[in-house]
């Protein structure tokens, strides 16, 4: 059985974001990127079911520029089986990913996409579920727990309520939350072996896809800095102080 | 407990992706593309915890890769002008004539840039030519047999805990073997540290002296923008006329409407109450300085000690097995401020000398070469001539030292017939607590200065929090009972990431060391008067992760 990993590669979580002065974006240039960390957890969960024997291969996929095999190589470190580099330049959006995703899910003929259930830096949250749509198949996601048993998945999923347990048909979409695992510590060695594994390239026109252009950032802007602090000398002063605010 | 290692064999193995080590693998693989190259680097990437100025002097670039233009070096901003002051005061400046700067000031033809953004570059170029390049695996030990020969490096464990235990998911280090090591550190790197003492490398030279550069990256308003100028300054806020404190500053216009600013301290200073990041913190508010700032953005910090004997201090450099290159091994040149095109010339020397012994069939011995090249190459006649320039400081102070060191530089071609030395190493040189005066630093206004933890934040400092503790102390009750009392604990004002602090009053007062806080500057393991404080490698990835300082 074939799982699917999307993995995307982000600015770094320990990075401070800076947004560029012109407001089209936050500042790329020289600045770390890494895979995004919900994906680190999706590729440890996928890995953790293959050492399990639940699935037998774990095709790694990201969709970008040149510097994205960086990614791949790190999910091959982790235990990918393969690694598909879907070659672009521009912006990707949500939509796009998704087609390129599902198209590549067919083309394999997957019985699992697990995904991160956002990337940290656009926050969308979308593309695992599209891809469900538009495969027509179950999703399951912000997992906490995955549980894979023939061509059923009991996924325990972590909603506002407590956590809710799902059963879905394969193939389906899972989408992986925080707490899902702790992606290991990935070891030199296979980090060396992962050097040698080919990247199988391709592009969204040689999967058929066409880019989705319906979503266009306007501006990006900087959240606003906290104001100065006031040193108050008693509890009654506080208590004005909070009152004027109206917040108390 | 013996642990299994998984082993790696190489050609030669690389210590360090900075300047010094990039250019040695790159050298490595134009001489031959079938050497087997690896290196190894702490931080989290390659530049992760590069700090520099920077004026770039091109001569080694230009050596190790003639057409670096067409391939897209980050060389974007030649330097336009060159401004050096001496401040009098925390208003007055008096403006050097041109004519009065020492030679090795003059700038025409360097680049002001980015060492992170250089060395990412390098980086890119190096793996083009089919080098190893393994960024967030720290080289925790030295790998040295039964005849006293270095075999290469151990990386350090992965998932250990802060007592020392495993985790559930510990990864031991693997141990990555060659025919040749290559240390390339920088400045006081923790495994160079070792092989000095191991193989008394500097048992004929002066001791290293060091300095501390804390350097800030700004956006300024377009209007105090004048891309290409490079300011230099001595004097305020350090000693004007004396010796106490030395050092001086840096301002640097690069391109897009950022400015660079640092302050550069020697750690020969000796009073215990200094704390060069309020010095720096001051030295913004200058006139001078601020005319540039103000109104503008802090976007990072960082700090990094600085190896600046130069020629009197250079130790052995080679030993079985290994060598020491660029800052591990010293070859900073202090008169003209700049290390880079010496670390990368020392690392392509190395290369070179690598290269021919394995031409020959040797592997593991002494490479002897490498000395040879280093002494009838360029850099060697580069930093004979600049050998008096920190001594003339450190006897004479900014004004009178400075001045000798314009006229041998400019009238004698930095030939004197005399070679001065400076034999205090810089942990020896505190007075006393009580014997000196505490200076009042104001308090940061949050637009040009401002407090430590919120400049850490800028340096974008992480570790692993549950790890063993990297700054170890030898003796753990010296803070208290030795420093404290003598020195007022200098480590707690030396540090520029607030890693020290004594805590609490009376029975309840400890030494509390917050070393996730840690820029690896190196400074606690150089400054210590009781060199009690033991710098090693945290977990890999650990430390700052500079974007482009």
């Amino acid at each position: 059985m074939k799982a699917i990993v999307s993995v995307k590669r982000v600015v770094d979580y320990n990075v401070r974001i800076q947004v560029k002065p012109d407001g089209s974006g936050v500042v790329t240039d020289g600045v770390k990127m890494s895979m995004n960390p919900f994906d680190e957890i999706a590729m440890e969960e996928a890995v953790r079911l293959k050492e399990k024997g639940k699935i037998t291969e774990i095709i790694a996929v990201t969709i970008g520029g040149a510097k994205n095999e960086e990614t791949l190589r790190t999910a091959l470190a982790f235990g990918a089986t393969k690694a598909i580099h879907i070659k672009d330049e521009g912006e990707v959006q949500p939509l796009t990913a998704a087609r390129a995703l599902a198209a590549v899910f067919k083309k394999e003929g997957a019985s699992l996409l697990i995904a991160g259930k956002q990337a940290i830096d656009d926050d969308a949250n979308q593309t695992g579920q599209m891809v469900a749509a538009l495969l027509d198949i179950a999703q399951a996601t912000f997992a906490g727990k995955v549980d894979v048993d023939g061509n059923k998945a009991t996924v325990v999923r972590e909603v506002d309520a407590g956590l809710e347990t799902l059963e879905v048909d394969l193939p389906a979409v899972i989408t992986a939350d925080l707490r899902l695992n702790e992606p290991r510590y990935l070891k030199l060695p296979d980090i060396m072996k992962a050097k040698r594994i080919p990247i199988e390239a391709t592009t969204l026109a040689d999967l058929g896809v066409t880019a989705a252009a319906a979503v266009k950032t306007v501006k990006t802007v900087p959240p606003p800095s906290r104001s100065k602090g006031v040193m108050v000398k008693t509890v009654d002063d506080l208590v004005a102080a909070l009152k004027a605010k109206g917040l108390a | 407990m013996s642990i299994e290692r998984d082993v790696m064999e190489y050609d030669v193995l690389i210590v360090g992706a900075g300047p010094a080590g990039l250019s040695a693998a790159i050298r490595l693989k134009q001489i031959n593309p079938d050497l087997s190259v690896c290196l190894v680097e702490k931080g989290s990437e390659v530049g992760a915890h590069i700090l520099s100025g920077a004026v770039f002097e091109p001569r080694s670039l230009n050596e190790l890769i003639p057409d670096w233009k067409a391939k897209g070096a980050p060389l974007k901003t030649p330097v336009a002008g060159d401004d050096i002051y001496f401040l009098l005061s925390e208003e007055k400046a008096f403006k050097m004539p041109g004519l009065f700067v020492p030679k090795p000031m003059h700038n025409e033809g360097n680049y002001i840039i980015s060492l992170g953004k250089l060395v990412r570059w390098l980086g890119d170029q190096a793996q083009e030519l089919g080098v190893e390049i393994y960024p967030g695996f720290a080289a925790q030990e030295v790998l040295i047999d039964e005849q006293g020969i270095v075999r290469g490096i151990q990386v350090g464990d992965l998932g250990v805990d802060r007592e020392g235990h495993h985790k559930p998911d510990f990864a031991p280090g693997m141990e990555l073997r060659a025919k040749y090591t290559l240390f390339a550190e920088g400045c006081r790197g923790h495994l160079a540290k070792r092989l000095l003492a191991k193989y008394e490398l500097d048992k004929d030279a002066d001791p290293q002296h060091y300095a501390i550069g804390i350097k800030e990256q700004w956006t300024v308003p377009a209007g105090q923008h004048k891309p290409g100028l490079v300011l230099h300054s001595a004097g305020w806020p350090l000693s004007v006329g004396g010796t106490e404190s030395l050092g001086g500053s840096f301002l640097y216009h690069l391109e897009d409407n950022q400015v660079v600013v640092g302050l550069i301290v020697d750690l020969s200073y000796s009073n215990p109450h200094l704390s060069p990041f309020d010095e720096f913190q001051r030295y913004k508010q200058h006139p001078v300085i601020k005319q540039y700032l103000q109104g503008g953005t802090r976007v990072a910090y960082g700090a990094r000690a600085i190896s600046k004997g130069g020629f009197n201090s250079l130790p052995k450099m080679a030993f079985p097995g290994g060598v020491l290159i660029g800052c591990d091994l010293g070859t900073m040149n202090f008169a003209k401020i700049k290390g880079s095109h010496t670390a990368m010339k020392s690392g392509m020397l190395a290369a070179e000398a690598a290269a021919e012994a394995l031409a020959a069939g040797r592997e593991a011995d002494v490479l002897d070469n490498y000395t040879d090249k280093f002494k009838a190459s360029w850099l060697y006649d580069e930093l004979y001539r600049s050998r008096n320039f920190g001594p003339f400081l450190h006897k004479f102070g900014a004004l009178i030292g400075g001045g000798i060191n314009y006229v041998e530089q400019n009238w004698f071609g930095g030939k004197f017939p005399f070679t001065v030395h400076d034999r205090i190493p810089d942990y020896a040189t505190l007075k006393l607590a009580k014997d000196s005066v505490k200076p009042v630093y104001p308090k940061p206004d949050g637009k040009l200065s401002f407090d430590k933890l919120s400049s850490v934040f800028l340096s974008s400092t992480n570790h692993e929090e549950e790890q063993p503790c990297h700054l170890q102390l030898k003796d753990p009750s010296i803070p208290l009972a030795k420093n404290l009392p003598m020195y007022d604990e200098p480590a707690q004002r030396y540090c520029p990431a607030g890693v020290y602090e004594v805590v609490g009053e009376g029975e309840a007062q400890r030494f509390q060391i917050n070393a996730q806080n840690c820029v690896h500057c190196k400074t606690c393991d150089i400054k210590d008067p009781a060199q009690n404080i033991n710098w090693v490698a945290p977990e890999g990835s650990g430390g700052p992760n500079y974007a482009a300082m």
